[in-house]
Parts: C-alpha cells; structure tokens; sequence
C-alpha cells in the first residue's frame, strides 16, 4: 500500500509547489506586519474604506450578475432543450454559450465600448432614430451598471452550460403524471418543477457568484481600475502601486480566497442534493 | 352500454408515419382490456390517445358517453400508471399519492383519510412519509398505481408497469393489480409486450401489430384461435411444418412425404405450399388416438431438461423439425438418436397458415 | 431445410422494421415563450459582435484595420507564443494527470475525495490570487523564476496546468469511466507488458476522445489567459490586445473578432469530438 502511494506523487508534489505553497506563503504574509511579527492587524485593517469597498463593490456586482444571469441563462436554457423548439437551435446556443463563457477581458469590453460606449453603435441609433440619449441622461458603461452588463455576457451563458443537465433530467413523465393527475402548468412549475430543479438553480448561481467575485480582466480592461473591486486592488497591489502595504494585500487575497471556499463548499452541498433527485 | 368506446382512432405524425391505423374498440364499465403487441405496434400511442398525451389525427375517444377527444389531458378523468413510475422526487409517497386530489382543491383531512386507504389497499401501510428513492421498484409501482387511483378516475390506463421490474416481482404484483382492479371495478386499459402477462390478467386482449388491430378476444380465444398468422405467431410458441396441398376442398395434405388430412377445406390451390402450426401441447409421442394424425421421423435431439424432455423430430424431405415435449418417465426408455418414431396429434388442432382453413369450433 | 421450408419460416419470423420514430412525443406545447427567448438571446449575444465588426470597417480605407492587423507579425507571434505555451501546458497536463487518474482508479479509490477536492482548489484560488501567490513564492531563494524569462515561462505553464487542472482531471477520468482498466491491465500484465507500455500502449489511446476535449478546452484558456500573462509579463496574445487597445482605434476590433473566432474554433472542435459523451456541463469560466 506504501509504495503505490509513489504512484500519485508527482500529482500532490506539483499541486503542492504551484498551488498549496503560493496559497500559504500569502496567508502566512496576511498574519504578518512589515517588521515579520505576528499581528491579525492586516484583516482588521481590511474594514477601512478603500478595502471594506471593494469587497462590497464586488460581492454586489457578482450578487447581481449571477441572480441576473442565473435567471436569464435559465430561461433561455429551458426554451431550447425543453421548450419546444427544433434541436439545431438548442446544439447552436449550447456552442455559442461554450464559447461566450470563456470570452472576456479586452475583446469583450471592447466589443460592448463599442455597442453602447459612448460612440458605440446602439447609442448612436438610440439617439439617431428614436431621439433617446442614453449618456445625455446619465448612463456611462464605465459605471457599475456598465461593468454588470458587460459580465452578463458571460455570466447568462455559463448558466445555461451548467444548467443545461439538471433540465435534461427533468423526465418528461413527471410532467405527463402531473397533468393526468389534474395539474395545470402553474402547478406544475409551483409543485413539482421547481422545487425539484432548485438545488441546481441555487447551486448554478452559486457557481456563477464565484466566476463574476474572481474576474480581473474584464473590470480592468473596461475601467482601467477606476471601478473599485477586490481583485483590481490586488492587481495594483502587483503593479506596486495602491495600497503600499504588501502584507494587507496577502490579506486582502485571503479574504478572496475564504469567500471563494464558502461558495464552492455551498455549490458542493447543493450538487449533492440535487444528484438525489436523479435516481 | 360501452363505457370507454374508441371509434376510427388514427395517429399519423408529421412526415407521414402512421403509427395507429383505424382502432376501434368498445370496452365494458370493469373490463380490462390488454393491449398486446411487439414494440413499435402502436398501442402504446393508442393508450396516450386516451390519455391525451398525443391527439388522435381522426378519431374519437368517448368515456361513458362523454366525447373527451378534444379534452386536455389534466381535464380527463382517466389515471395513468408510468412505465418508469414517474414518481415525483421532491415529495413524500404521502404527498404523491394524494397530489391528484390537492390540485382538485379537496382539504387536508379528506387527502388523508384517502391516502391512508389507498396505502392499505396497496399494502404499504404507514409507509406514507417515505421518499420514492428509499423505495424498491416494486413498491415505487404500487404508490404509483394508488397515485393513479387516489382521484376515482373512471377509467385506469397501465403502460407496460412491470418492465422494469424484475422478474419476481412481475408475477407478484401483476397478480396484486389484478386483485384491485377487481375490487374496485375500475375500468383498465394494460399495454403490454409480454404475452404471458395479457393472457393470464385480461377479460379481453388487443392483439396490434404494425398499428393495426389484429385481433380481439378472450385470452382463450386469441390463443386457441388466432385469425391471423401474426397473432399466433405471437401469443405462445409454434412448431412449425411445411406441407404441399394435395386437393384443397377436402383438406388432405403432403407433409414430408406423408399423407394427413386437415379438417375442413384448405384455403390454397392445390399443388401449392402452406405450413403447418402445431402448438407444442398437442403433439405426443407415439400412435395416440385412433382419429389422430400420425407422422413419422427420425429423432434429431434429445434434451434432458429434468421434469420435461424434449424429442426434437426430423420429418422426412424439407417439412421440417417438430419439438414434441414429454414429461419425464424414469419407466420410460428415452428414443435414441437417429431412431425412427411416430408422433401424433389431433386434426382439428392444427393450424395451416400460408392459405388459411378455420378450425373446428371445439367441442365442450 | 430446403428453399421452400426457409420462405415460409422467414414469413412467419418476419421481423417487424419500423421506420425512424419521431424523436418527441406528447402533445404539442406552446412555443411562443420559447421562440421569444430565444430571439432575446440571441439578440443580445449578437449585438456586440455586431458593434465590434462595424467599428472594426471603420478605418479607411474600409478594411484596412483587418489588413493591419493580419499583416502585423506581433499579432502572429503572440498568438503562436500562446499556442506553444498552451501546446506544452497540454502535454505536462496529460503526463501528469492520466497516470494519477489511472492510477487512483486502480490502486487507490480510497483517495479519489482527496484527488478530486484538489482539483476543485483551482476554483477557490482566482487567477489574480494564484499569481500574486506564485509571484511572492517565486521571486525569491530557493526559486527565483521570476528572475528570468525561461523561469517566468516554466512558471506560466505551471499556472496553467493549473487552472486546467479541474477541466482536464474531469476529461480524463470521465474517459477512465467508461473502459475497464481492471480487465485491461491484467491482460497486459499477463501478456507481460510493464507499466509504461500499458499507459502508454492501451490508457492512452483509449482515452483520445477525452483528452481531445480537454486540450481544446485548455488551449481555449490558455489563448483567452490575460490575468496571469499579464503580471508575469509574457509575450502572450491576450496582454497584446491590451497593449494595442490603448494606442490603436480600429485595429483591436479587428483582433478582438479574430481572437473570438478562435475561440469559437476550438470550441466547434470541442463540440464535435465530444459528440456522444455525457459531460458537456461546466465548460465556462470567464476572467
């Protein structure tokens, strides 16, 4: 039993050394002060201003993306595998959401800058042809709102990748049963549907929380790090410059990475409950 | 008076495929009536017309009089039981059992007393707060069955319940859904391919093939005489001869060389080829009654299979091998290989396809 | 039997043929929502790619900016610098995983939670935190690969590998799922094959399928990579977007479509190699 351990050593050696040591060299630094003494004062310091904002900043834009797009992306999802409409739209949305989900950073603010920047091509026809000035009555894509609309690109097809099994697994019988039974499709949805597709739809935006909490290139090819959030604090951190203080930037990743943890183990428990639904 | 009457009922889907072709059949309040037939035979798509899941293209559908062809399945008040069982996950058996009537708007206390009898009438007493995955096949079936009949529908619809089940299982809880309907002469619809499960459950079965009505009877009609090759192709097992006709109005026949003497006249001019359907119960060994046909052979096989054994007989020129069974003699010398013997059966218990002649109303 | 016998035995076993089933049955639903979301959807997706074309023939003459960009060695070098880059992190990745998974199947199932927890890690570390954290760890004694531009690469494949790391185990072992690796590492053993014939002879091409994904799915990644390229200052294709965004006008719409139109390749691929297979869920993850 010992030496066949041998077997999976390269695997823990290398997750050890790229993953494991990086990860504790931080959490180490975050419990140290620039002289290298024990303090807790870098998480504490965390709730100052600049800090305590970007966290907020950040879990808001990600609350909002991932309710949005968990909604969103569920919709459209259900119309084309079990809504009735011909299989070559639900092949051509599933590829299209394979790849819109990883399309981000510069491509993807430059594309919306130039839909609905402030020259984009919407903008322009919205004032043009139906006379409404959007920037004259205040929006601006470099906003919160702006950087919401940009993630939803990603966000809305990354729901309807991951959602798309939990919808499989919806058995066509289970809506048969219930209309024989009685049921009227509000029933249905109200009885049956839904309650047995939440686990993955609280799971699926759990999931997507996380991906919108952990995006960087995206924010800060829109904004240039004008939108205040925690993982462009942490980039100016690297660049040098912000906060000046190395060990708060180890806190400041730590806190990222405790909220990422509390997310993955709650998507766990929830794909876990919904896995028993399928038997 | 019919109760569940279906008159002209055909299903063609779009690109032209028909998968039911002019079903009509009149059922009696309490009968149950099975329909039987390999997959793909359309009566599976026959039973969702009546349950609405699929809208007959001509066609009517009436229960109790009532024309419900043009009715939405939550509207009809027929119960049907799943293959799959189609149990639903997120709720008790309790709550399954008794969700008909909660979407019916009756109150708490009548879902319960309901529920509480229909768990005793399925023999799962107390079991009520229970999930479906803490369950056993068999037992999921049966809440579905209570699920099905908690709202007193007129008329129960069952698609194939004890395929996926396993074998055990089957022979038990088709006895035990027998005994409910009985109980509660409840009108039944049963889809099945299993012949065996038709013909011991049914008053009357629907042999379909190919989308059409081959045949319906009692389960002694169907299988004592079938009216068409299909049907006695299907229900029970067959040997079967090939025979030249000799003279086609008084029945005499070639079989391998041999001359035998169909009751009745043969269907098919003479000179031209037919077979011969024996069912395996009607053949023995040896000369039988002096009226019986006799045919010689050689013995091709023996197999010893216990309490049964099986003489598998070679007839002389290309009629063929007929399986003749006897049950086990220790008294008795098995024939050898390659020995010559004689079978026989009675005349009027065969069947000649290829050229169809009618059998002789049994006599009793 | 003769001729005639066999007719009429083929006449009574004729098996029934069907012709092709409709896939869907029941009766038919109401499609208008449906329809409704799906032009919303697509509406939405599409708008942006249509901005993005319309600016990039902008330039004068009309597609000039294309012609720039297509003709800008850069563009060209960065893109084959990721596809290296990608193309190594691909290999380290199977030559590190497809033996552990194997051999966790195998020899250790009891570990297959601690295996499968840490490939799940990937997700709790953002590339911005796993880079600042292999920055502190290796811009100094024992290691300094930050030091120089090979050590810097050895580090940005490992960060790949990485952030691959869930995609790629899952490919993998979903792929070990379906052969009986038991039953086939006997047989090698008794035919006398070692260890490395066996992983290398009969594993691995039996999992072609699933690596294929997963190294479509990393090559995707790796290409679309900005965060971690960027602060360890790598010559990779995302930070050369970045860098012409800030001094070009038209010229980064132009490389913007292109850089989506590979993407979109490598998922095409993607799609139709795993044609067949269940896990299609949790291709995404933007940065």
């Amino acid at each position: 039993m010992r030496w066949s351990l041998l077997g999976v050593f390269p695997f823990f050696a290398f997750a050890t050394m790229f993953l494991v040591i990086p990860t504790s060299y931080l959490v180490v630094g975050s419990f140290r002060d620039r002289a290298g003494n024990f303090t807790v004062q870098n998480y504490l310091n965390l709730s100052r201003p600049l800090t305590a904002n970007a966290y907020v900043t950040s879990i808001e834009i990600s609350l909002v993306t991932a309710i949005l797009g968990g909604i969103l992306g569920f919709l459209l999802a259900y119309a084309v595998i079990a809504g009735g409409l011909p299989t070559p739209f639900r092949t051509g949305i599933m590829t299209f959401s394979g790849v819109a989900s990883n399309f981000a950073g510069v491509p993807l603010a430059l594309a919306f800058v130039f839909t609905i920047g402030r020259t984009g091509f919407i903008t322009v026809f919205l004032n043009t042809v139906l006379g409404v000035d959007v920037y004259g009555s205040g929006f601006t894509i470099y906003s919160k709102l702006g950087l919401e609309i940009v993630y939803l690109y990603f966000q809305l097809p990354l729901m309807v990748l991951i959602i798309a099994p939990a919808i499989d697994g919806l058995k066509k019988e289970w809506r048969e049963a219930s209309e024989n039974a009685g049921a009227s499709t509000f029933q249905y949805w109200r009885l049956i549907a839904l309650p047995i597709l939440m686990p993955s739809l609280l799971g699926s935006m759990i999931l997507l929380f996380g991906n919108a909490f952990g995006a960087q290139a995206t924010a800060f090819a829109l904004t240039g790090g004008f939108i205040n959030l925690v993982t462009i604090l942490i980039g100016g951190q690297l660049s040098g410059d912000v906060l000046g203080d190395q060990n708060l930037g180890y806190a400041l990743a730590m806190g990222m990475v405790a909220i990422m943890a509390v997310t993955i183990l709650a998507y766990s428990w929830l794909a876990r409950r919904a896995e028993r639904w399928q038997r | 008076m019919s109760y569940l009457t279906l008159t002209g009922v055909k299903k063609q889907f779009p690109g032209g495929f028909v998968a039911v072709a002019d079903f009509n059949l009149a059922m009696e309040k309490g009968e149950f009536v099975s329909f039987l037939g390999p997959s793909g035979c359309g009566k599976t798509t026959t039973l969702r017309m009546i349950a609405g899941f699929d809208q007959p293209t001509t066609g009517r559908v009436l229960i109790d009089g009532t024309d419900i062809t043009d009715r939405p399945p939550n509207r009809r008040n027929v119960g049907m039981v799943f293959q799959a069982y189609a149990l639903f996950p997120n709720m008790t058996v309790a709550a399954n059992i008794g969700f008909g009537l909660k979407v019916r708007g009756a109150d708490k206390a009548s879902i319960a007393r309901r529920t509480t009898e229909l768990l005793e009438l399925i023999g799962l007493p107390g079991k009520g707060n229970r999930y479906p995955w803490q369950m056993s096949g068999g037992q999921q079936q049966r809440v579905a069955l209570a699920r099905a009949l908690a709202f007193e529908p007129q008329v129960l619809l069952l698609d194939e319940p004890l395929s996926a089940l396993d074998a055990k299982i089957r022979v038990s809880l088709r006895a035990e859904i027998r005994a409910i309907q009985r109980k509660l002469g409840i009108t039944t619809v049963y889809v099945t391919h299993d012949q065996e499960e038709a013909l011991s459950l049914s008053d009357r079965i629907v042999v379909m093939s190919e989308g059409r009505i081959e045949q319906i009877g009692t389960p002694f009609e169907i299988y004592n005489f079938p009216r068409t090759p299909f049907v006695a192709r299907f229900v029970g097992t067959l040997n079967v001869l090939s025979a030249r006709v000799i003279d086609a109005t008084t029945g005499r026949l070639d079989v391998g060389g041999q001359e035998m003497r169909a009751t009745g006249a043969v269907g098919a001019a003479a000179g031209s080829a037919v077979s011969l359907a024996l069912r395996p119960e009607i053949l023995a060994m040896g000369d039988g009654e002096p009226d019986h046909v006799r045919l010689r052979g050689t013995v091709d096989e023996v197999t010893f299979l216990g309490a049964v054994v099986r003489i598998r007989v070679r007839l002389p020129g290309d009629a063929g091998v007929a399986s003749v069974d006897t049950f086990n003699n220790p008294h008795l010398a098995v024939p050898a290989r390659d020995s010559a013997v004689t079978f026989s059966f009675p005349a009027e218990a065969c069947l000649v396809l290829g050229g169809w002649c009618q059998t002789r109303v049994l006599s009793g | 039997m003769t001729g005639q016998t066999d007719r009429l035995q083929a006449e009574l076993d004729r098996p029934t043929s069907w012709p092709d089933r409709p896939a869907r049955r029941g009766a038919p639903r109401k499609t208008v929502a449906s329809w409704l979301f799906l032009l919303l959807g697509v509406v939405y997706f599409a708008l942006p790619l249509v901005g993005t074309l319309i600016f990039s023939l902008r330039a004068k003459p009309m597609l000039s900016a294309w012609t720039d960009m297509l003709n800008d060695p850069q563009v060209w070098s960065t893109l084959g610098y990721s596809f290296v880059i990608g193309l190594i992190t691909i290999i380290v990745s199977i030559v590190l995983l497809v033996p552990t998974a194997f051999w966790v199947r195998l020899r250790l199932p009891r570990l297959r939670p601690i295996v499968e927890f840490v490939t799940l890690l990937p997700f709790v570390v953002p590339p911005i935190v796993l880079v600042f954290g292999l920055i502190t760890t290796f811009s100094r004694p024992p290691l300094p690969l930050t030091g120089t531009n090979l050590g810097s690469d050895v580090l940005l494949v490992c960060a790949y590998v990485i952030l691959s790391l869930p995609y790629m185990y899952r490919a993998v072992d979903a792929g070990l799922r379906t052969i009986d690796i038991r039953t086939l590492t006997e047989a090698c053993q008794s035919l006398g094959a070692g260890w490395f014939t066996i992983l290398w002879r009969v594993i691995l091409p039996n999992l072609r399928v699933s690596i294929l994904s997963g190294a479509f799915l990393t090559l995707a990644i790796v290409v679309g990579e900005f965060t971690i390229a960027n602060f360890l200052a790598r010559p990779m294709f995302a930070t050369y977007l970045q860098l012409i965004y800030g001094n070009l006008a038209y010229q980064p719409a132009a490389v913007a479509l292109i850089s989506f139109g590979i993407t979109w390749g490598a998922m095409g691929v993607i799609a139709l190699i795993g044609r067949g297979s269940q896990d299609k869920s949790e291709i995404g993850g933007a940065h």
